[in-house]
This record gives C-alpha cells, structure tokens and sequence, in this order.
C-alpha cells in the first residue's frame, strides 16, 4: 500500500498530511511534484489544503491546468482513491472530478476553528469506519468554502448518497447557525458517483492527535486504508 | 486586436463580497443603491493579423476553459479591433 501527497505551488497542509499517512497509518508515503504524471506504485492520492498558485483567478483554478492533473484524472477513473481537503476540495471541484463549486463564506471571514460535522454515508470508502450520524470534530481553515450547486445537481448527489459530510451542532442537528460558511445543504464533504473521489473541506489530517484538540479525524484514514487492503 | 472578457456571477449565486461593498458605499452615504455585484475584467492582446472571427472564437474558448468557471459565472466577450 502506497499513499501520495500532491504538492502544488503554494500548497501548505501537504506536511500534515504526510506526517498523518507515515506516523498515524503507518504506511509509506511519498511526496508528489505537480510536475509528475507517472503515479504508477500508488493506492491512494491526497490533495492537500493551501493556496495553490496562490488562489489567483479562483481557489484551486491554475492547479487543475498542473501536469499531474491528467494523471489524476486516469489516476481517478482507474477506481484509485483521490482525497481532497480544503484546497484539495477546491481543486478537485476546479478539475470537475467533483461536481459543484466552493465560493467565497457567505459571512466572508476567513473561519479557523474546530467544527461539528455529521456523517451522512457510512458506507463509502472514507467513512467505513464510522456509524452513519456520527458526529466529529473537525477543524476548517478556510474563506472559499462555501459550496454551490445547481438544483439538479443537488438532487443528484442526494439521490446517490453522495453527500459525505454536512455541518452541524455537536449534537448533530443541522441549522443556519452551524453552518460555518453558508454552504447549499450544509454540505462540508462530498465524493463522486463512483465513491473513489473524495472531497471535503474540514482537516482531518489536523484533527489525528488528541494534543490537537481532536482524533475524530483518524477514522477517515483508517477506513481508507481498510479500503485499499481490500481492493 | 484586443479581447475584453467580463466574468460575473450567475443571478442566482449570492455575492457575499458585492454585498460588502454596497454596505460601504451606503455607509459612504450613497443611497437608491438596489444592489452590487463584483465580477472580473480580463483584457486579452492578440496577435493583429487574426480575423475579428477567430480572435472572438478564442477568447471564448479561454474565457469558457479558464477564466470563469461554468458552474458559478457567465461570461461576454468583446473584440476591440
């Protein structure tokens, strides 16, 4: 089993999710140069959070041109596993290997704390390890994360169960005040149709050591993992 | 030959910065403001030899691939000769 970590230019949670996959998982890891296209010998992709180029134009829109995207996406339609976190999210959403969009917070601050959200669909490759209404504590970082869709599009990943994640209370009741960024549905995570392609914008690469305030985020990586052995 | 591209936002997507930005211009004291919306502005030299067909052809491709993404925005294009 094989993880990797995508580094774009500007990238600044790849070291997060480095040390999570190595020490917490306890898997081998590599780093991956956005200039790579050879991504042979991997399982599993993480895109991690940061400010790919900067966020210039729109969060994660100058990564999705990067060459490693290409190879992401045969990467994706093999059926390997493609994580993407806060900007990862973005990105991925950029590249329409997820669909929708992560706009500006509807309160446009940028929101740094530790969240509650529910788990929507237990029986994905990410949330095995976790009971369908669990609710975790996960920080954000972010002031683009606030998702959009279309009518249908909404209906689309309602109707597929691909609604991962949505914000809540801690004690896991949806409202206006515990959506943290005035996402359509409280939507925090999604993944594709497939269930390979994983997006959402809370950290649970820096929700893993209880010094951290939480290690609600572990059981993501442990499904993950279970996932790949059993592929 | 230049392109000018207009990126706005969709009528239905809330522009949380648009709505700073007349909450400061009414603070400003300016009143009858209805609504604001922010959107980008892209000028695109070309090369001067391209028909008016072909420069606008491209500049739709780059605005619709690149400069505004199809999920949130709209975009117009104008060709300035």
């Amino acid at each position: 089993m094989k993880f990797g970590v995508v580094v774009f230019p500007g990238s600044n949670c790849d070291h997060d999710a480095y040390h999570v996959v190595s020490k917490h998982v306890g898997q081998p890891v590599d780093f991956i140069w956005h200039k790579q296209t050879d991504l042979s010998g991997y399982d599993a992709l993480i895109v991690p959070g940061g400010f790919s180029y900067g966020d210039y134009l729109r969060a994660g829109a100058l990564a999705r041109f990067s060459p490693v995207m290409t190879a992401i996406k045969d990467f994706a339609a093999a059926g390997k596993f493609v994580f993407g976190v806060c900007n990862g999210f973005q990105i991925l959403c950029e590249a329409g290997l997820l669909p929708g969009a992560l706009m500006r917070n509807s309160g446009l601050h940028f929101v740094c704390q530790h969240i509650n959200i529910r788990v929507e669909n237990e029986k994905t490759p990410y949330t095995s390890e976790l009971d369908a209404g669990e609710v975790l504590s996960i920080p954000i970082a972010h002031a683009e994360g606030n998702y959009v869709c279309d009518d249908e599009t909404l209906a689309e990943l309602e109707d597929n169960n691909q609604i991962i994640f949505r914000y809540c209370d801690e004690n896991g009741e949806l409202s206006d005040e515990a959506n943290p960024n005035g996402s359509r549905s409280n939507i925090a995570g999604i993944c594709n149709a497939e269930g390979n392609v994983l997006g959402m914008m809370p950290h649970p690469e820096r929700a893993c050591e209880e010094l951290l305030g939480s290690n609600d985020g572990r059981d993501i990586f442990r499904s993950l993992t279970k996932a790949i052995a059993e592929k | 030959m230049k392109a000018k591209v207009y990126v706005t936002l969709k009528p239905s997507v809330l522009d949380p910065q648009g709505k700073a930005i007349q909450h400061s211009v009414e603070l400003l004291g300016f009143q009858q403001i209805a609504d604001i919306r922010q959107g980008k502005y892209f000028e695109i030299a070309l090369d001067a030899d391209l028909s008016e067909n072909v420069a606008r052809q491209t500049a739709e491709r780059i605005a619709k691939d690149v400069l505004a993404n199809p999920v949130i925005e709209d975009y117009r294009v104008e060709i300035d000769r």
